[in-house]
């Protein structure tokens, strides 16, 4: 098994003369966490956008385990083995809990062991028992719990998760780290963060991306010690 | 009791109560529920587009149409004998849907009401057009041996309920079972939320589609059976109230539920009924039940229920 999952060569978006990402070339790592970071406006969802297909690029190609993706639809990419979470709640707020998890399982687990699936993957982000409410009455971090659920349940080969604990209480964000910790080896996490605690917990590896381009990638410590990176980003430095 | 079996008898309890009121009511009334049930297929019909898939076409009488005509003049100018007239009528509603749709699923939201508007215009200026074959407005009376099916002519009071009574209940099972499968389910959470359903994994253009195209050979199989039951084929079936009726019996129905439909034309029906038989402005109090359902009972009537019932599919 290639030990890249993903790779990008060119990644370029422009919004007509203002460029969101350009040119980056990016390579992800497989069965590792790795964290793209960056301060606001980056260009950290774009890029996660062209990833997906939610964004058309502009030029460039993604490549997702050895193949181009490029010109597949977005749903056409998910169905590849990828798994998206939306950085603002996107669930089914009609329908209950427990159908919301059954809709992203149902794509790849068969009818007879679908509420098996469903039960296990709501008692793995700390939901079980509130399969039967409507989505739409939890609480806005069970929403966001309920969100990854609906990730996890698609066994997903990359887990794409875009700003996962954003308005999440500190406890909350002490389970989600719990949470992804175990998900290690399963599935390569790309996880989007703000938070630098959890980023500095759960990485192996960080993108910085700064103005569209990659600044910097490495190890945390390196990138902590990065004097570019704490200049654009972390704002400790002496820039 | 699973949902599952609780549906099936939910929907088997209907069919039985129909037949009940058939050999109870008086004549007139009777003869009404034949009606009731071929109009009730027809809601059924937009039901699964607006009511589970969540897009509102304001162009189905077209659909409607094309069943009636594949049916009617088939058997009208080509002399083809009912059961194969009756099937090109249910052909011709899924082929319009899937042509229709593949060209008005570029839309969404209110643009989508336009071109299906639009579209339905089209094809009434068709059949009006084609007046040569059609008889237009004034329409043309099905050939009598069109209208025998295994040596049976439905022409009769019984064997037109019998008929519709078949056709109404197949098509009722047969919408249980779909708003079960995964494909209906697929479809709801479209209507819920398409972007997240999308990035699910589902191919939600082609799943909105399929739906177009089921629900247009739902609808086409309502006109068919208009025609094929009631002897009669006209472009007035094509104008722009057939298209808007579907869409004010679901809505006090109940969108989005199996049993809505029928519900929302027997109420629509009596209602027009009962208020013509009081007075000559009878549109007045039909628009005020309307206006009044609407404020007070928006999910409609069987929504009403599920309130109490969560499990009514």
């Amino acid at each position: 098994m290639a030990s890249v999952i993903l790779e990008t060569k060119g990644l370029t978006k422009l919004y007509g003369g203002l460029a969101a990402n350009t040119d980056v070339d990016f390579e992800l790592p497989r069965g590792r966490i790795t964290a793209l970071i960056g301060p606001n406006g980056a260009g950290k969802s774009t890029f996660v956008g062209m990833v997906t297909g939610r964004i058309p690029a502009t030029r460039g190609q993604v490549i997702f385990e050895g193949r181009d993706i490029s010109a597949l639809p977005a749903h056409a990419r998910i169905a590849l083995g990828m798994a998206y979470t939306f950085q603002i709640t996107s669930i089914f707020p009609g329908l209950d809990v427990a159908e919301n998890v059954a809709l992203a399982a149902r794509r790849t687990t068969d009818a007879a062991h679908l509420d098996a699936k469903v039960r296990d993957t709501l008692a793995r982000v700390g939901l079980n028992g509130r399969g039967n409410a409507l989505a739409g009455d939890l609480s806005y971090g069970h929403q966001r719990l309920l969100e990854i659920a609906m990730g996890l349940a698609q066994d997903p080969r990359l887990f794409i998760l875009d700003e996962p604990t954003q308005g999440l209480a500190e406890s909350e964000v002490a389970g989600f780290i719990d949470l992804v910790r175990g998900l290690a080896g399963e599935a390569t996490i790309l996880l989007i963060e703000h938070n630098m605690d959890v980023v500095m917990q759960l990485a192996d590896h960080i993108v910085v991306l700064d103005q569209g381009q990659v600044l910097a990638s490495g190890a945390p410590e390196a990138i902590r010690a990065d004097r570019a990176v704490q200049s654009a980003y972390l704002g400790t430095a002496d820039a | 009791m699973t949902d599952r079996l609780r549906t099936d008898l939910l929907h088997l309890g209907v069919i039985a109560a129909l037949v009940v009121l058939f050999l109870t009511l008086p004549t007139y009334y009777a003869g009404n529920l034949s009606r009731i049930m071929v109009l009730a297929i027809y809601a059924i019909g937009y039901n699964l587009l607006f009511g589970y898939t969540g897009l509102l076409s304001l162009g189905h009488a077209m659909f409607f149409a094309a069943g009636m005509y594949g049916y009617g003049l088939t058997a009208q100018l080509a002399g083809v004998p009912a059961l194969p007239a009756f099937a090109l009528g249910i052909l011709a509603g899924a082929a319009l849907g899937l042509v229709v749709g593949a060209l008005a699923l570029r839309t969404a939201g209110v643009a989508f009401m336009i071109v299906t508007l639009m579209f339905a215009q089209a094809a009434y200026l068709t059949i009006l057009h084609f007046g040569t074959y059609t008889r237009g407005d004034e329409g043309f009376v099905v050939p009598s041996e069109a209208r025998i099916v295994f040596g049976i002519d439905l022409s009769g009071e019984t064997e037109r309920f019998a008929a519709a009574l078949i056709l109404f209940a197949l098509v009722l099972l047969a919408t249980g079972r779909l708003v079960r499968s995964r494909l209906g389910r697929t479809l709801v959470a479209i209507r819920e939320n398409e972007e997240r359903t999308r990035m699910l994994g589902y191919d939600a253009t082609r799943l909105k589609l399929i739906a177009i195209t089921l629900s247009g050979a739902l609808s086409g199989l309502a006109g068919a059976a208009y025609a094929l039951l009631f002897g009669y084929v006209g472009a007035s079936f094509a104008a722009v109230p057939y298209s808007i009726f579907p869409l004010l019996w679901v809505l006090l129905g109940g969108a989005g539920t199996t049993i809505g439909p029928l519900i929302g034309v027997f109420f629509m029906f009596y209602l027009i009924d009962t208020a013509s038989g009081i007075t000559l402005a009878y549109l007045l109090i039909v628009g005020v039940a309307l206006v009044l359902l609407t404020l007070f009972a928006p999910q409609g009537i069987a929504g009403l229920i599920k309130r109490r019932l969560p499990w009514l599919p």
